[in-house]
């Protein structure tokens, strides 16, 4: 097996490399829109909003993403004549909709976690000093609470983030052609096993780096406060 | 609720294998990661550059790239080379054996780090005096700096166990029989995929929580004995 033949993959991996980003990505924007409420609901002095949020928290926390993948992907097939009367079995009949939907609800529980643990951190003193100022409920948290918390939470939001992106190489089990999905794919044509398997490895371990010199970045720009004017 | 044809005991027996690879790869993984945090702060530059890399390049390729290069490509490789040396071999891994290994190794690399932040929290006065009693750097470690280290290290190596013991379920890809793959055979054989997973998630769930409250007796009852 030579790399010249490797090359002429490079079509179909940038094609694989394409789903696993758009996948991530996705999951990554919904799964933060959703993770503010998620987070709000958790701190909530409502019982009945705290324990919902709760345990969708601790349920996608602690079971593996590879079981929360087969119970949408082949768990939803059991409810095929319920989800056919809603309309949504040409959604869950569609692996990409399905490893969107699990890996949204996944990173949706890790980063209301993150986001719960900043808010609570979030100094005492800004908080009063906001309310001092005249601000209260919605705009206290829009104006002071959410972008100091945003700042303390960067770093584990960025290490969610690139666990995430590795995590989505699972979807390939789901026959999905993602990055994982075509090196399987390509082995299977040409039996070059550890060569296909270490040139993925490399592309992983590139998209990680990169993704960790860009949150460092932007973590850098979120503490400019914190800089010397020099 | 768990009928599934009585399939559900067969999913519950699966929880052996999980445990048998999961406590099996947490203590490979320790001693990856005590070799790797020594390793990193070691004064030779090639022990501290392998290190580095080890830690590097296991943080940045999915785990499940890494299973299948080392079931199925590295079994190839050595055939390759067998080959290339004339001889006619042929390799197969054991899914225990491959599994454990790889979950070891690359949950080492998490312990390294918690090695490595727990080795810093001692406090430098426990080292100086093990040196000016003539301690060898050996016997330094085993009397003064191991049995410490420990506590440090106790809430970081809670923290690896409980993402390793969910990593393990990736090993039902290569056919070993723990809680994944038995309930993808109730799943199959009753026609109830959404049943059997669900059970396979609680028991996982399960696992979490006894991890959880073991984890904080365990901090608690050492906490007691190294309160300094």
């Amino acid at each position: 097996m030579n790399f010249d033949m490797l090359m002429s993959y490079t079509p179909r991996l940038l094609e694989g490399l394409w789903i696993t980003l758009g996948i991530t990505g996705l999951s990554v924007l919904i799964g933060l829109i959703l993770a503010v409420p998620v987070a709000l609901m958790r701190l909530s002095s409502f019982k009945i909003l705290q324990w919902p949020s709760y345990f969708f928290v601790f349920y996608f926390r602690g079971t593996p993403l590879l079981v929360q993948l087969f119970l949408v992907y082949y768990g939803s097939g059991q409810f095929r004549v319920e989800l056919t009367e809603l309309g949504l079995w040409s959604y869950f009949r569609e692996a990409y909709f399905c490893a969107v939907f699990t890996l949204t609800l996944n990173t949706c529980a890790y980063t209301a976690e993150i986001l719960r643990g900043a808010i609570q951190s979030v100094p005492k003193g800004e908080v009063e000093a906001g309310r001092a100022c005249g601000m209260s409920g919605a705009l206290l948290y829009r104006r002071i609470i959410l972008p100091s918390a945003l700042r303390s939470a960067w770093p584990a939001y960025g290490n969610e983030v690139i666990f995430l992106m590795q995590a989505s190489s699972l979807v390939s089990i789901i026959t999905l052609l993602d990055l994982t999905g075509v090196a399987r794919r390509i082995i299977s044509e040409t039996f070059a096993v550890y060569e296909v398997y270490l040139l993925i490895a490399g592309i992983y371990l590139a998209i990680t780096y990169l993704l960790v010199f860009i949150f460092k970045r932007i973590e850098v720009y979120l503490q400019r406060h914190t800089q010397s004017m020099s | 609720m768990f009928d599934l044809d009585g399939y559900a005991p067969i999913i519950i027996a699966g929880i052996k294998n999980t445990l048998m690879v999961g406590l099996s790869a947490m203590f490979l993984a320790i001693i990856f990661g005590l070799i790797g945090a020594w390793a990193k702060t070691a004064s030779n530059l090639m022990v501290r550059g392998f290190a580095n890399t080890y830690t590097t390049v296991v943080r940045g390729v999915p785990e499940l790239i890494l299973l299948l290069l080392f079931y199925y490509g590295f079994p190839q490789l050595v055939q390759d080379l067998a080959e290339s040396f004339g001889y006619e071999l042929t390799v197969d891994l054991n899914p225990f054996l491959a599994g454990t290994l790889t979950i070891g190794f690359i949950y080492g690399a998490f312990c390294t780090e918690v090695f490595r932040g727990a080795f810093a929290s001692i406090p430098p006065g426990q080292a100086e005096s093990a040196k000016a009693l003539g301690m060898s750097e050996a016997l330094m470690y085993r009397r003064i700096l191991l049995p410490q280290v420990m506590f440090y290290a106790l809430p970081g190596l809670g923290n690896v166990w409980l993402v390793l013991i969910k990593a393990t379920a990736l090993i039902s890809i290569i056919q070993l029989d723990e809680i994944m793959r038995m309930a993808k055979i109730a799943a199959n054989a009753t026609r109830e995929p959404f049943t059997a997973y669900f059970l396979a998630s609680l028991l996982f769930l399960a696992i979490t929580v006894v991890s959880m409250v073991g984890q904080h007796y365990l901090e608690k009852k050492w906490s007691r004995a190294g309160a300094h």
